[in-house]
Parts: structure tokens; C-alpha cells; sequence
């Protein structure tokens, strides 16, 4: 969706603002969410990108004015409403009011010691359709739902640096349409092709597209 | 939105500190009641984040490259294979990819969209790295962000930055600076810098 968490390219945020020594959390809720967070997208009651899309629809305001964990607190709650988890009115009582539904085992203690990422490729149903140095254009696409295709690049021409393996679709797996397995390649612009002619002449800027957001140029 | 405001919401008031803990606790004690989560494992997860999780694995796979040929090839190559074979504390996960800083390149790493971020070698992104600016400007004006850090390129030197749009990762090999030829590799791996692994800073030299 063209919300305000596509962000790439925007004026008038203002400076950079690293903080020197900066805490690993800046309070201890922002730890308990981060872990409520990965202790629950164990169970799969959601899927990463349905993790995203459900931060992408606040309103923009609160996604501004919110700082990150308290985003993702919303975020979890309103997918934990949608799974039918933990309803409104819980959050409300602040207590239970209705058993738990069926689920499969818990995060435990040993699954910490393992706490990599999932791996999101999948076997290919057919051959990729383009190859490194391939020329290609992004499509121009304006989806309510979510999507990877950063509207900065959209409808761009671009060089196909690599071929990354084929990887969950985020824009149906958000939506509970399935992995809809896609070719994923890092696609390189100019920063011209980006920003026009006043771009920095040095720069270019790739993104990870997969292949329904590719057209050849 | 404002510097200031922006400043605000990162480093809440007490109120709203009272508030937020409260919320969370209560959304825990919930999801803890229903049998959901459990709060030990909760814990743990915190105490991995704050103690083991962090820069320091990102340092080493670094300082080992500079110093194994061999390795840096596999990391160009295969960077989850490789880092994994230094054994860290929990295993790095797929599609990790490192990228080479050269004297005609400079690479800057950034998430547009969200917060994507290789969090098994460098631990969880700092603020700077979620906030509006960083996000919004990276891609379009990086040598003025750069600058924010204190970071001047030559004029001529390529500026390349990765937009981590899917679930690839991005680690930065940043330059081994000049007049670090005979140390070791524990002491090249003090010296490597978090923003230097994301590409908004450089080792700097002795």
C-alpha cells in the first residue's frame, strides 16, 4: 500500500540522529515486545510480511509520532485481534476472558538457543526469467495490500546484478494468498534513472525485486 | 514532524513510560494466562539480544576476512556459510550477503520500507537506523547522510546503496585500514565499528 512506511526518496525528516552508547532496548516493555514478538511469530498464527503490513496500516500519523516498539506493539495487537488470539476486549480487561484456541507447541527456552531467521526460499517451478545483466523496467503497480516494490523504483529501468534463489511472494503471503514462490534478483538503478538529472552522479541504489515486479526494458 | 518531536517519542516521559509498561505487561500476562508464551523463554530472548546477539559476531566474520583470503572469498560468496563456520552462539540464517568496501566503492546499507537487518551478526538495529531520515534520505542524498556521521568520501568514489526490500541481508565489508598490517585478528576485530558494518561509518586506523 502507498502508505507513509514507504519512505524511500521523501523530503523534511530532518537529520540523522545517531545516539552515542545507545541501550540495546530504552526500556525494558521495548524488550518484552521485541520477545512477545518472536516468541509468537513461532507459532505462524501470521506471516512475516502480514507482521508488516499490519504496521504499514496505521494511520499514518501514529506511525510517525509512534516510536518503534510501540509500533510493533500495534501492530502485534491488531494481528493478535485478526488471528482471534487476544480480542480488543482482553487487551481492554486486561485479563483473559476466553480460553486459548488450539496451537501448535510454544517457544521454549531450548528454541532460544536457536534463534535464526526462517529461510524464505522455495523450490522454483520453473527457470528464472531473467539473468544477471539483463536490462528491465519495474512495473508500475499501486496496490491497497502490501508490497516490496518501494515506489521510488517503480516503472524504473534497472540492470539485473544477481539471481538471489526463489523466495516466498510477500505480496500474496501478506494476505494469506499463499507463498506464491517468485525469482527474487538485486536490481541496480542509477541515481539518475532514480532522481533525475541534479542525482549524484556517483550514486546507485539497488533494491531486491522479484520477478512480477519485472518487465524487460 | 519535527527533530524535536521525533526526539520526544524515542526517549518517552515518564508517563508514557508508566503507560507503555503497563500495556505490554498486561498484553504478556494475557498471552502468558492463555499459555501463548511463556515468560522464561521471554527472557531468554531479551538476555540474547542484550548479551550475545550483537556487533561483536559481525566484527569478527570482518577481522577474519582481512586476514583469511580464503574466508573473504567464501564471505563475497556464500556470507551465511561462512559465518557460520566461526561458530557463533546461534546460527546464521539464510541469505546473508556480504558486500565489499573498495577504494572505488562505498557501500551504505539501508531498509526503505521497514527495518530489514542482519540481526544474527549485528544484533537489533539502533534507532537511527528505523527513523524517517535515515529511511527517507539514504537512497536519495547518501553522501549528506554520511556527512551526518562524519563520514567524506573522495568525490570520485562510487556510492552503492542496498535497499533491503526482501528477506536478503546486507553485512558491509568495510576497508582494513592502513598501518594494521601485522595485528592480530582479535585486535582487527576491537577496531571493527557497527556503522561500519552498515556502511555510515569506517575503521578508522591506529
Amino acid at each position: 500500500m502507498n502508505s507513509i512506511h514507504d519512505m524511500g526518496g521523501m523530503h523534511g525528516f530532518g537529520r540523522v540522529e545517531p545516539e552515542v552508547n545507545e541501550p540495546v532496548f530504552h526500556a525494558p516493555w521495548e524488550g518484552r515486545v521485541m520477545a512477545l514478538y518472536r516468541a509468537l511469530g513461532f507459532l505462524q498464527f501470521w506471516t512475516i510480511d502480514g507482521g508488516r503490513a499490519a504496521l504499514e496500516s496505521l494511520p499514518p500519523k501514529t506511525y510517525l509520532t509512534a516510536s518503534y516498539y510501540a509500533r510493533w506493539l500495534m501492530g502485534l495487537e491488531r494481528n493478535l485481534a485478526r488471528a482471534g488470539i487476544v480480542g480488543a476486549d482482553e487487551i481492554e480487561a486486561g485479563r483473559s476472558l476466553r480460553p486459548a484456541q488450539n496451537h501448535p507447541p510454544i517457544m521454549t527456552v531450548a528454541d532460544v538457543a536457536n534463534l535464526q531467521r526462517g529461510n524464505f526460499e522455495r523450490p522454483a517451478a520453473s527457470a528464472s526469467r531473467f539473468r544477471p545483466g539483463d536490462r528491465v523496467r519495474t512495473v508500475n503497480l499501486n496496490p491497497v495490500t502490501h508490497t516490496r516494490l518501494p515506489r521510488y523504483a517503480r516503472g524504473r529501468e534497472g540492470l539485473i546484478e544477481a539471481v538471489r534463489g526463489c523466495h516466498v511472494f510477500p505480496d500474496t503471503a501478506a494476505i494469506g494468498a499463499g507463498e506464491n514462490p517468485q525469482w527474487l534478483y538485486t536490481v541496480v538503478f542509477t541515481g539518475r534513472e532514480l532522481w533525475g538529472a541534479d542525482a549524484d552522479p556517483t550514486l546507485s541504489i539497488s533494491i531486491e525485486a522479484f520477478e512480477p515486479y519485472l518487465a524487460p526494458a | 514532524m519535527g527533530d524535536d518531536h521525533n526526539h520526544h517519542h524515542e526517549h518517552p516521559d515518564h508517563s508514557e513510560l508508566g503507560e507503555m509498561q503497563s500495556r505490554v505487561r498486561a498484553l504478556e500476562s494475557i498471552l502468558t494466562e492463555k499459555g501463548y508464551v511463556d515468560r522464561r523463554t521471554l527472557d531468554l530472548i531479551v538476555d540474547a539480544y542484550e548479551t550475545k546477539v550483537g556487533p561483536r559476531n559481525g566484527a569478527r566474520i570482518v577481522a577474519r576476512a582481512w586476514v583469511d583470503p580464503e574466508f573473504k572469498a567464501r564471505l563475497l560468496t556464500d556470507a551465511t556459510a561462512a559465518a557460520n563456520s566461526l561458530g557463533f552462539p546461534s546460527p546464521v540464517g539464510a541469505h546473508l550477503i556480504a558486500v565489499e568496501n573498495t577504494p572505488q566503492t562505498h557501500n551504505l546499507v539501508v531498509c526503505t520500507l521497514c527495518s530489514c537487518y542482519p540481526w544474527e551478526v549485528l544484533g537489533l538495529p539502533p534507532v537511527w537506523y528505523k527513523s524517517a531520515p535515515y529511511r527517507s534520505r539514504a537512497v536519495i542524498e547518501p553522501r549528506a547522510v554520511l556527512a551526518e556521521f562524519g563520514v567524506q568520501l573522495p568525490e570520485d568514489t562510487r556510492i552503492r546503496v542496498w535497499d533491503s526490500t526482501a528477506e536478503t541481508r546486507f553485512l558491509v565489508l568495510p576497508t582494513r585500514p592502513p598501518g594494521t598490517e601485522d595485528w592480530s585478528e582479535q585486535r582487527l576485530a576491537d577496531l571493527v565499528t557497527r556503522d561500519s558494518m552498515i556502511g555510515t561509518g569506517l575503521v578508522r586506523g591506529p
